[in-house]
Protein backbone atom coordinates (compact mmCIF):
# COMPACT_ATOMS: atom_id res chain seq x y z
CA UNK A 1 0.00 0.00 0.00
CA UNK A 2 1.51 3.30 -1.01
CA UNK A 3 -0.39 5.53 1.42
CA UNK A 4 0.27 5.31 5.14
CA UNK A 5 -3.11 5.10 6.91
CA UNK A 6 -4.17 7.52 9.63
CA UNK A 7 -6.85 5.18 10.97
CA UNK A 8 -7.15 1.40 11.16
CA UNK A 9 -10.42 -0.51 11.54
CA UNK A 10 -10.39 -4.20 12.49
CA UNK A 11 -13.64 -5.35 10.91
CA UNK A 12 -16.36 -4.12 8.52
CA UNK A 13 -18.95 -4.38 11.30
CA UNK A 14 -16.99 -1.97 13.51
CA UNK A 15 -18.33 1.53 14.21
CA UNK A 16 -15.04 2.83 15.69
CA UNK A 17 -11.49 2.94 14.32
CA UNK A 18 -8.04 3.53 15.86
CA UNK A 19 -5.76 6.48 15.11
CA UNK A 20 -2.33 5.07 14.24
CA UNK A 21 -0.35 8.26 13.57
CA UNK A 22 0.97 10.83 16.01
CA UNK A 23 -0.24 14.43 15.97
CA UNK A 24 -3.54 13.93 14.12
CA UNK A 25 -5.38 17.29 13.95
CA UNK A 26 -9.05 18.17 13.51
CA UNK A 27 -10.04 18.55 9.89
CA UNK A 28 -7.52 16.02 8.55
CA UNK A 29 -8.90 13.98 5.68
CA UNK A 30 -7.94 10.60 7.10
CA UNK A 31 -6.90 7.70 4.92
CA UNK A 32 -8.52 4.67 6.63
CA UNK A 33 -7.91 0.96 6.20
CA UNK A 34 -9.93 -2.07 7.31
CA UNK A 35 -7.28 -4.62 8.33
CA UNK A 36 -9.58 -7.58 7.69
CA UNK A 37 -9.27 -7.19 3.89
CA UNK A 38 -7.13 -4.02 3.41
CA UNK A 39 -10.10 -2.14 1.91
CA UNK A 40 -9.83 1.65 2.28
CA UNK A 41 -12.01 4.74 2.71
CA UNK A 42 -11.65 8.35 3.82
CA UNK A 43 -13.09 10.16 6.83
CA UNK A 44 -12.60 13.67 8.23
CA UNK A 45 -11.21 13.86 11.76
CA UNK A 46 -13.55 15.88 13.98
CA UNK A 47 -10.98 16.57 16.70
CA UNK A 48 -7.29 16.40 17.58
CA UNK A 49 -7.06 12.73 18.59
CA UNK A 50 -3.91 11.10 20.04
CA UNK A 51 -2.36 7.97 18.56
CA UNK A 52 -4.11 4.84 19.80
CA UNK A 53 -7.41 6.58 20.53
CA UNK A 54 -10.66 5.85 18.73
CA UNK A 55 -12.80 7.82 16.28
CA UNK A 56 -16.49 7.21 15.45
CA UNK A 57 -17.01 5.94 11.90
CA UNK A 58 -20.64 7.10 11.91
CA UNK A 59 -23.01 9.10 14.10
CA UNK A 60 -23.50 7.18 17.36
CA UNK A 61 -26.41 7.77 19.76
CA UNK A 62 -26.58 7.37 23.53
CA UNK A 63 -27.54 3.75 24.19
CA UNK A 64 -25.86 2.38 21.06
CA UNK A 65 -23.26 -0.37 21.28
CA UNK A 66 -19.63 0.33 20.36
CA UNK A 67 -18.38 -2.39 17.99
CA UNK A 68 -14.70 -3.22 17.48
CA UNK A 69 -13.17 -6.56 16.33
CA UNK A 70 -16.78 -7.15 15.20
CA UNK A 71 -17.63 -7.48 18.91
CA UNK A 72 -19.46 -5.52 21.60
CA UNK A 73 -16.89 -3.42 23.51
CA UNK A 74 -19.32 -1.30 25.55
CA UNK A 75 -22.19 1.18 25.51
CA UNK A 76 -22.28 4.71 24.11
CA UNK A 77 -23.26 7.07 26.97
CA UNK A 78 -23.47 10.36 25.02
CA UNK A 79 -24.24 11.19 21.40
CA UNK A 80 -21.07 11.09 19.26
CA UNK A 81 -20.94 12.63 15.79
CA UNK A 82 -19.14 10.83 12.98
CA UNK A 83 -15.40 11.65 13.09
CA UNK A 84 -15.37 12.54 16.82
CA UNK A 85 -13.18 11.12 19.61
CA UNK A 86 -14.60 8.02 21.34
CA UNK A 87 -13.25 7.30 24.82
CA UNK A 88 -14.15 7.07 28.51
CA UNK A 89 -16.14 10.35 28.37
CA UNK A 90 -18.72 8.89 25.97
CA UNK A 91 -18.28 5.10 26.06
CA UNK A 92 -18.42 2.68 29.01
CA UNK A 93 -18.24 -1.05 29.75
CA UNK A 94 -21.55 -2.92 30.07
CA UNK A 95 -20.06 -5.07 32.84
CA UNK A 96 -20.47 -2.71 35.77
CA UNK B 1 3.57 -32.16 8.05
CA UNK B 2 6.95 -30.45 7.71
CA UNK B 3 6.87 -26.68 7.38
CA UNK B 4 9.60 -24.07 6.99
CA UNK B 5 9.62 -23.90 10.80
CA UNK B 6 10.20 -27.64 11.37
CA UNK B 7 13.96 -27.50 10.89
CA UNK B 8 14.67 -24.57 13.20
CA UNK B 9 17.24 -25.49 15.81
CA UNK B 10 18.99 -23.59 18.57
CA UNK B 11 21.89 -24.13 20.95
CA UNK B 12 20.45 -24.89 24.39
CA UNK B 13 21.33 -26.53 27.68
CA UNK B 14 19.94 -30.05 27.98
CA UNK B 15 19.14 -30.86 31.62
CA UNK B 16 19.08 -34.13 33.56
CA UNK B 17 15.29 -34.52 33.12
CA UNK B 18 15.43 -33.99 29.35
CA UNK B 19 14.08 -30.43 29.39
CA UNK B 20 16.05 -27.75 27.52
CA UNK B 21 17.09 -24.38 28.91
CA UNK B 22 18.35 -21.28 27.11
CA UNK B 23 20.21 -19.78 30.09
CA UNK B 24 22.51 -21.38 32.65
CA UNK B 25 21.88 -19.61 35.95
CA UNK B 26 23.13 -20.60 39.39
CA UNK B 27 20.50 -19.15 41.71
CA UNK B 28 20.45 -18.45 45.44
CA UNK B 29 16.81 -18.93 46.40
CA UNK B 30 15.34 -17.62 49.68
CA UNK B 31 12.52 -19.72 51.14
CA UNK B 32 11.17 -16.66 52.92
CA UNK B 33 11.58 -12.89 53.13
CA UNK B 34 13.90 -12.97 56.16
CA UNK B 35 16.42 -15.14 54.28
CA UNK B 36 16.87 -12.54 51.53
CA UNK B 37 19.89 -10.93 53.24
CA UNK B 38 21.83 -14.19 53.50
CA UNK B 39 21.06 -15.03 49.84
CA UNK B 40 22.17 -11.61 48.66
CA UNK B 41 25.40 -11.96 50.70
CA UNK B 42 26.16 -15.31 49.05
CA UNK B 43 25.49 -13.86 45.59
CA UNK B 44 27.84 -11.01 46.45
CA UNK B 45 30.56 -13.45 47.56
CA UNK B 46 30.32 -15.71 44.52
CA UNK B 47 30.31 -14.06 41.09
CA UNK B 48 28.18 -15.72 38.47
CA UNK B 49 25.35 -16.43 40.90
CA UNK B 50 22.10 -14.55 41.34
CA UNK B 51 19.95 -14.10 44.46
CA UNK B 52 16.16 -14.00 43.99
CA UNK B 53 14.86 -11.90 46.89
CA UNK B 54 11.09 -11.69 47.38
CA UNK B 55 8.58 -10.48 49.93
CA UNK B 56 6.81 -13.56 51.33
CA UNK B 57 7.10 -17.01 52.86
CA UNK B 58 6.23 -16.75 56.55
CA UNK B 59 2.85 -17.79 58.01
CA UNK B 60 1.16 -18.50 54.71
CA UNK B 61 -1.32 -21.40 54.69
CA UNK B 62 -3.68 -23.41 52.50
CA UNK B 63 -3.83 -22.68 48.78
CA UNK B 64 -1.73 -19.56 49.28
CA UNK B 65 1.11 -21.63 50.76
CA UNK B 66 0.77 -24.25 48.00
CA UNK B 67 1.14 -21.51 45.38
CA UNK B 68 4.24 -20.29 47.23
CA UNK B 69 5.80 -23.78 47.22
CA UNK B 70 4.93 -24.35 43.55
CA UNK B 71 6.49 -21.00 42.64
CA UNK B 72 9.69 -21.71 44.59
CA UNK B 73 10.08 -25.31 43.41
CA UNK B 74 9.10 -24.41 39.84
CA UNK B 75 11.60 -21.55 39.69
CA UNK B 76 14.43 -23.79 40.87
CA UNK B 77 13.29 -26.56 38.51
CA UNK B 78 13.19 -24.30 35.42
CA UNK B 79 15.71 -25.60 32.83
CA UNK B 80 17.22 -22.10 32.55
CA UNK B 81 18.61 -22.82 36.03
CA UNK B 82 21.71 -25.03 36.28
CA UNK B 83 21.75 -25.48 40.05
CA UNK B 84 20.28 -23.98 43.18
CA UNK B 85 21.33 -22.94 46.68
CA UNK B 86 18.20 -22.79 48.88
CA UNK B 87 18.32 -20.80 52.13
CA UNK B 88 15.46 -20.59 54.65
CA UNK B 89 15.08 -19.65 58.28
CA UNK B 90 14.19 -23.20 59.41
CA UNK B 91 15.01 -26.61 57.94
CA UNK B 92 11.60 -28.17 57.16
CA UNK B 93 10.18 -25.85 54.50
CA UNK B 94 13.73 -25.37 53.21
CA UNK B 95 14.02 -29.14 52.69
CA UNK B 96 10.59 -29.37 51.08
CA UNK B 97 11.62 -26.83 48.44
CA UNK B 98 15.10 -28.30 47.94
CA UNK B 99 13.71 -31.83 47.57
CA UNK B 100 11.06 -30.57 45.15
CA UNK B 101 13.75 -29.12 42.91
CA UNK B 102 15.89 -32.28 43.27
CA UNK B 103 13.25 -34.34 41.44
CA UNK B 104 14.58 -32.72 38.22
CA UNK B 105 17.95 -34.35 38.89
CA UNK B 106 19.81 -31.04 39.18
CA UNK B 107 22.14 -30.20 42.03
CA UNK B 108 20.63 -28.43 45.02
CA UNK B 109 22.28 -27.41 48.31
CA UNK B 110 20.11 -26.34 51.24
CA UNK B 111 20.87 -24.28 54.33
CA UNK B 112 18.81 -23.05 57.26
CA UNK B 113 19.71 -20.12 59.44
CA UNK B 114 18.24 -20.99 62.87
CA UNK B 115 20.89 -21.94 65.48
CA UNK B 116 23.65 -20.88 63.09
CA UNK B 117 23.06 -17.23 62.19
CA UNK B 118 23.70 -15.46 58.93
CA UNK B 119 27.53 -15.61 59.11
CA UNK B 120 27.83 -19.38 59.39
CA UNK B 121 25.03 -19.94 56.84
CA UNK B 122 26.59 -17.54 54.33
CA UNK B 123 30.02 -19.18 54.76
CA UNK B 124 28.72 -22.71 54.09
CA UNK B 125 26.33 -21.65 51.31
CA UNK B 126 29.09 -19.66 49.58
CA UNK B 127 31.23 -22.79 49.30
CA UNK B 128 28.33 -24.68 47.70
CA UNK B 129 27.56 -21.78 45.36
CA UNK B 130 31.20 -21.57 44.23
CA UNK B 131 31.24 -25.29 43.47
CA UNK B 132 28.05 -24.88 41.38
CA UNK B 133 29.52 -21.97 39.41
CA UNK B 134 32.55 -24.05 38.44
CA UNK B 135 30.29 -26.85 37.25
CA UNK B 136 27.82 -24.57 35.45
CA UNK B 137 30.54 -22.77 33.53
CA UNK B 138 31.79 -26.06 32.10
CA UNK B 139 28.41 -27.05 30.64
CA UNK B 140 28.29 -26.70 26.85
CA UNK B 141 25.31 -25.70 24.74
CA UNK B 142 24.10 -28.35 22.32
CA UNK B 143 21.83 -28.35 19.28
CA UNK B 144 18.16 -28.68 20.17
CA UNK B 145 14.95 -28.76 18.15
CA UNK B 146 12.48 -25.87 18.15
CA UNK B 147 9.93 -28.40 19.43
CA UNK B 148 11.78 -28.49 22.75
CA UNK B 149 11.08 -24.82 23.53
CA UNK B 150 8.50 -23.77 26.11
CA UNK B 151 7.33 -20.23 25.33
CA UNK B 152 4.97 -18.12 27.45
CA UNK B 153 3.16 -14.87 26.75
CA UNK B 154 1.52 -12.04 28.65
CA UNK B 155 1.05 -8.47 27.47
CA UNK B 156 1.40 -5.25 29.46
CA UNK B 157 0.78 -1.51 29.31
CA UNK B 158 -1.55 -2.48 26.51
CA UNK B 159 -3.17 0.03 24.22
CA UNK B 160 -5.10 -0.25 20.98
CA UNK B 161 -1.89 -0.94 19.05
CA UNK B 162 -1.35 -4.20 20.97
CA UNK B 163 -4.63 -5.57 19.59
CA UNK B 164 -3.70 -4.35 16.08
CA UNK B 165 -0.05 -5.38 15.99
CA UNK B 166 2.02 -6.89 18.80
CA UNK B 167 -0.56 -9.38 20.16
CA UNK B 168 -1.46 -10.75 16.70
CA UNK B 169 2.32 -11.10 16.11
CA UNK B 170 2.58 -13.41 19.13
CA UNK B 171 -0.59 -15.21 17.97
CA UNK B 172 0.94 -15.75 14.55
CA UNK B 173 4.07 -17.21 16.21
CA UNK B 174 1.91 -19.66 18.22
CA UNK B 175 -0.11 -20.62 15.12
CA UNK B 176 3.18 -21.50 13.41
CA UNK B 177 5.18 -23.07 16.27
CA UNK B 178 2.54 -24.99 18.28
CA UNK B 179 2.10 -27.40 15.32
CA UNK B 180 5.88 -27.95 15.52
CA UNK B 181 5.51 -29.27 19.06
CA UNK B 182 6.40 -26.35 21.30
CA UNK B 183 4.67 -25.89 24.65
CA UNK B 184 2.95 -22.54 25.16
CA UNK B 185 1.41 -20.63 28.05
CA UNK B 186 -1.09 -17.78 28.19
CA UNK B 187 -3.24 -16.58 31.10
CA UNK B 188 -4.23 -13.31 32.85
CA UNK B 189 -7.57 -14.51 34.24
CA UNK B 190 -8.97 -11.06 35.10
CA UNK B 191 -8.06 -9.60 31.71
CA UNK B 192 -10.09 -12.15 29.77
CA UNK B 193 -13.21 -10.54 31.25
CA UNK B 194 -15.14 -9.17 28.30
CA UNK B 195 -13.96 -11.90 25.93
CA UNK B 196 -14.69 -14.96 28.09
CA UNK B 197 -17.27 -16.24 25.59
CA UNK B 198 -14.54 -16.30 22.91
CA UNK B 199 -11.82 -17.73 25.17
CA UNK B 200 -14.05 -20.61 26.24
CA UNK B 201 -14.53 -21.57 22.59
CA UNK B 202 -10.78 -21.70 21.99
CA UNK B 203 -10.45 -24.81 24.17
CA UNK B 204 -9.59 -28.04 22.39
CA UNK B 205 -12.94 -29.53 23.44
CA UNK B 206 -16.07 -28.67 25.40
CA UNK B 207 -14.91 -30.33 28.61
CA UNK B 208 -11.75 -28.20 28.77
CA UNK B 209 -13.77 -25.12 27.82
CA UNK B 210 -16.22 -25.75 30.64
CA UNK B 211 -13.40 -26.18 33.16
CA UNK B 212 -11.90 -22.95 31.85
CA UNK B 213 -15.20 -21.11 32.32
CA UNK B 214 -15.61 -22.41 35.89
CA UNK B 215 -12.10 -21.20 36.73
CA UNK B 216 -12.82 -17.76 35.24
CA UNK B 217 -16.25 -17.54 36.94
CA UNK B 218 -14.73 -18.52 40.30
CA UNK B 219 -12.40 -15.54 39.98
CA UNK B 220 -15.37 -13.23 39.35
CA UNK B 221 -17.39 -14.67 42.25
CA UNK B 222 -14.65 -15.24 44.82
CA UNK B 223 -12.49 -12.21 44.19
CA UNK B 224 -14.39 -9.43 42.49
CA UNK B 225 -17.85 -9.85 43.98
CA UNK B 226 -17.12 -11.62 47.28
CA UNK B 227 -14.39 -9.21 48.30
CA UNK B 228 -16.11 -6.15 46.82
CA UNK B 229 -12.82 -4.94 45.38
CA UNK B 230 -15.04 -2.19 43.98
CA UNK B 231 -15.64 -3.28 40.39
CA UNK B 232 -12.19 -3.42 38.79
CA UNK B 233 -13.32 -0.47 36.71
CA UNK B 234 -10.76 1.74 38.37
CA UNK B 235 -7.92 -0.70 37.70
CA UNK B 236 -9.08 -2.48 34.54
CA UNK B 237 -8.36 -0.93 32.12
CA UNK B 238 -5.38 0.60 33.93
CA UNK B 239 -4.62 4.30 33.82
CA UNK B 240 -1.86 3.51 31.30
CA UNK B 241 -4.29 1.54 29.12
CA UNK B 242 -6.72 4.48 29.09
CA UNK B 243 -3.96 6.94 28.19
CA UNK B 244 -3.17 4.61 25.30
CA UNK B 245 -6.75 4.76 24.05
CA UNK B 246 -8.33 1.61 25.53
CA UNK B 247 -11.77 2.48 26.88
CA UNK B 248 -13.31 -0.70 28.31
CA UNK B 249 -12.32 -4.08 29.74
CA UNK B 250 -14.09 -5.74 26.78
CA UNK B 251 -11.91 -3.86 24.29
CA UNK B 252 -8.79 -4.72 26.28
CA UNK B 253 -9.73 -8.40 26.54
CA UNK B 254 -10.38 -8.75 22.80
CA UNK B 255 -6.94 -7.31 22.05
CA UNK B 256 -5.35 -9.52 24.69
CA UNK B 257 -6.81 -12.70 23.16
CA UNK B 258 -5.15 -11.90 19.83
CA UNK B 259 -2.06 -13.49 21.47
CA UNK B 260 -3.38 -16.98 20.74
CA UNK B 261 -3.71 -16.32 17.05
CA UNK B 262 -6.32 -17.64 14.65
CA UNK B 263 -6.03 -21.42 14.94
CA UNK B 264 -4.36 -22.22 18.29
CA UNK B 265 -6.43 -24.04 20.91
CA UNK B 266 -5.53 -24.62 24.55
CA UNK B 267 -5.38 -28.22 25.70
CA UNK B 268 -5.55 -27.80 29.48
CA UNK B 269 -5.75 -25.36 32.38
CA UNK B 270 -3.01 -24.88 34.98
CA UNK B 271 -3.13 -23.59 38.54
CA UNK B 272 -0.79 -20.66 39.22
CA UNK B 273 2.85 -21.85 38.79
CA UNK B 274 1.71 -25.41 37.95
CA UNK B 275 3.88 -27.36 35.51
CA UNK B 276 2.05 -28.84 32.49
CA UNK B 277 1.52 -32.59 32.39
CA UNK B 278 -0.73 -33.10 29.35
CA UNK B 279 2.02 -33.05 26.72
CA UNK B 280 2.99 -30.50 24.07
CA UNK B 281 0.53 -27.74 23.30
CA UNK B 282 -0.95 -24.51 24.59
CA UNK B 283 -2.00 -24.11 28.24
CA UNK B 284 -4.06 -21.46 30.00
CA UNK B 285 -2.53 -20.68 33.40
CA UNK B 286 -4.86 -19.17 36.01
CA UNK B 287 -2.75 -16.12 36.77
CA UNK B 288 -2.64 -12.51 37.84
CA UNK B 289 -2.64 -9.90 35.10
CA UNK B 290 0.11 -7.96 36.90
CA UNK B 291 3.17 -8.31 34.66
CA UNK B 292 5.87 -9.36 37.13
CA UNK B 293 3.58 -11.80 38.96
CA UNK B 294 2.37 -13.40 35.75
CA UNK B 295 5.84 -13.83 34.22
CA UNK B 296 7.10 -15.26 37.53
CA UNK B 297 4.26 -17.82 37.60
CA UNK B 298 4.81 -18.88 33.98
CA UNK B 299 8.57 -19.21 34.57
CA UNK B 300 7.77 -21.44 37.55
CA UNK B 301 5.52 -23.45 35.23
CA UNK B 302 8.57 -24.16 33.10
CA UNK B 303 8.57 -21.56 30.30
CA UNK B 304 12.13 -20.73 29.18
CA UNK B 305 11.34 -17.73 26.94
CA UNK B 306 8.62 -15.13 27.47
CA UNK B 307 7.11 -13.05 24.65
CA UNK B 308 5.72 -9.74 25.91
CA UNK B 309 3.66 -7.48 23.65
CA UNK B 310 3.43 -3.91 24.91
CA UNK B 311 1.76 -0.76 23.67
CA UNK B 312 2.58 2.13 25.98
CA UNK B 313 5.84 0.46 27.11
CA UNK B 314 6.00 -1.98 30.02
CA UNK B 315 9.62 -2.48 31.19
CA UNK B 316 9.25 -5.81 33.08
CA UNK B 317 11.87 -8.57 33.10
CA UNK B 318 12.47 -11.80 34.97
CA UNK B 319 15.60 -13.10 36.72
CA UNK B 320 15.71 -16.51 35.02
CA UNK B 321 13.64 -16.16 31.83
CA UNK B 322 14.51 -13.79 28.96
CA UNK B 323 11.52 -11.53 28.24
CA UNK B 324 11.22 -10.47 24.57
CA UNK B 325 9.41 -7.14 24.18
CA UNK B 326 7.34 -6.52 21.06
CA UNK B 327 5.60 -3.26 20.21
CA UNK B 328 3.65 -1.89 17.27
CA UNK B 329 3.37 1.61 18.73
CA UNK B 330 5.76 3.94 16.85
CA UNK B 331 5.72 6.46 19.70
CA UNK B 332 6.90 3.77 22.14
CA UNK B 333 9.64 2.74 19.71
CA UNK B 334 10.73 6.37 19.57
CA UNK B 335 10.51 7.20 23.29
CA UNK B 336 11.40 3.82 24.90
CA UNK B 337 13.45 2.10 22.23
CA UNK B 338 15.95 0.67 24.72
CA UNK B 339 13.22 -1.67 26.01
CA UNK B 340 12.06 -3.04 22.65
CA UNK B 341 13.43 -6.23 21.05
CA UNK B 342 11.01 -6.54 18.11
CA UNK B 343 9.58 -3.42 16.43
CA UNK B 344 6.42 -4.32 14.49
CA UNK B 345 5.19 -0.75 13.99
CA UNK B 346 5.27 -1.48 10.24
CA UNK B 347 1.95 -3.28 10.80
CA UNK B 348 0.29 0.07 11.56
CA UNK B 349 1.80 1.64 8.43
CA UNK B 350 0.61 -1.41 6.43
CA UNK B 351 4.13 -2.04 5.17
CA UNK B 352 4.53 -5.21 7.28
CA UNK B 353 2.04 -8.07 7.40
CA UNK B 354 1.16 -10.05 10.54
CA UNK B 355 2.76 -13.04 8.83
CA UNK B 356 6.05 -11.15 8.36
CA UNK B 357 5.90 -9.85 11.94
CA UNK B 358 5.34 -13.41 13.23
CA UNK B 359 8.42 -14.58 11.32
CA UNK B 360 10.45 -11.68 12.78
CA UNK B 361 9.39 -12.75 16.29
CA UNK B 362 10.27 -16.40 15.60
CA UNK B 363 13.73 -15.27 14.46
CA UNK B 364 14.15 -13.23 17.66
CA UNK B 365 13.04 -16.24 19.73
CA UNK B 366 15.68 -18.37 17.98
CA UNK B 367 18.41 -15.77 18.56
CA UNK B 368 17.36 -15.33 22.20
CA UNK B 369 17.41 -19.10 22.70
CA UNK B 370 20.94 -19.12 21.26
CA UNK B 371 22.03 -16.67 23.93
CA UNK B 372 21.25 -13.14 22.72
CA UNK B 373 20.42 -11.05 25.78
CA UNK B 374 17.04 -9.34 25.61
CA UNK B 375 16.57 -5.64 26.33
CA UNK B 376 15.18 -6.53 29.78
CA UNK B 377 18.26 -8.67 30.54
CA UNK B 378 20.67 -5.97 29.35
CA UNK B 379 18.86 -3.38 31.47
CA UNK B 380 18.92 -5.58 34.58
CA UNK B 381 15.17 -6.13 34.92
CA UNK B 382 14.87 -9.08 37.32
CA UNK B 383 11.39 -8.71 38.78
CA UNK B 384 10.60 -11.80 40.87
CA UNK B 385 7.12 -11.34 42.33
CA UNK B 386 5.14 -13.84 44.36
CA UNK B 387 1.42 -14.17 43.75
CA UNK B 388 -0.36 -13.91 47.09
CA UNK B 389 -3.96 -15.11 47.22
CA UNK B 390 -4.95 -13.82 50.68
CA UNK B 391 -3.67 -12.55 54.02
CA UNK B 392 -1.08 -14.55 55.94
CA UNK B 393 -1.93 -15.99 59.36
Amino acid sequence: MSNIPHLLVHDHEDNVGVVVVEGLTAGTEMFCCVTHDNSTFTLTAGADVPIGHKIALKDLKEGDTAIKYGEDIGKIIADIPKGAHVHTHNCKTKRW
Amino acid sequence: MASKYSNITFMGYRRENGRVGVRNHVIILPVDDISNAACEAVANNVKGTMALPHAYGRLQFGEDLETHFRTMIGTGSNPNVHSVVVIGIEPEWTRRIADGIRTTGKEVAEFSIEQKGDFETIRAASWAAKDFVHKATEVQREECSISELWVSTKCGESDTTTGLGSCPTVGNMYDKLLPEGITGFFGETSEITGAEHICQKRAINEEVGERWYKMWKAYQDEVIFAHQTDDLSDSQPTKGNILGGLTTIEEKALGNLEKIGRTSQYIDILDPAEQPSSGNGLYFMDSSSAAAECVTLMAAGGAVIHTFPTGQGNVVGNPIVPVIKITANPRTVRTMGEHIDVDVSGILRRDQTIDEAGDALIEMIRRTANGRNTAAEALGHREFSMTKLYRSA
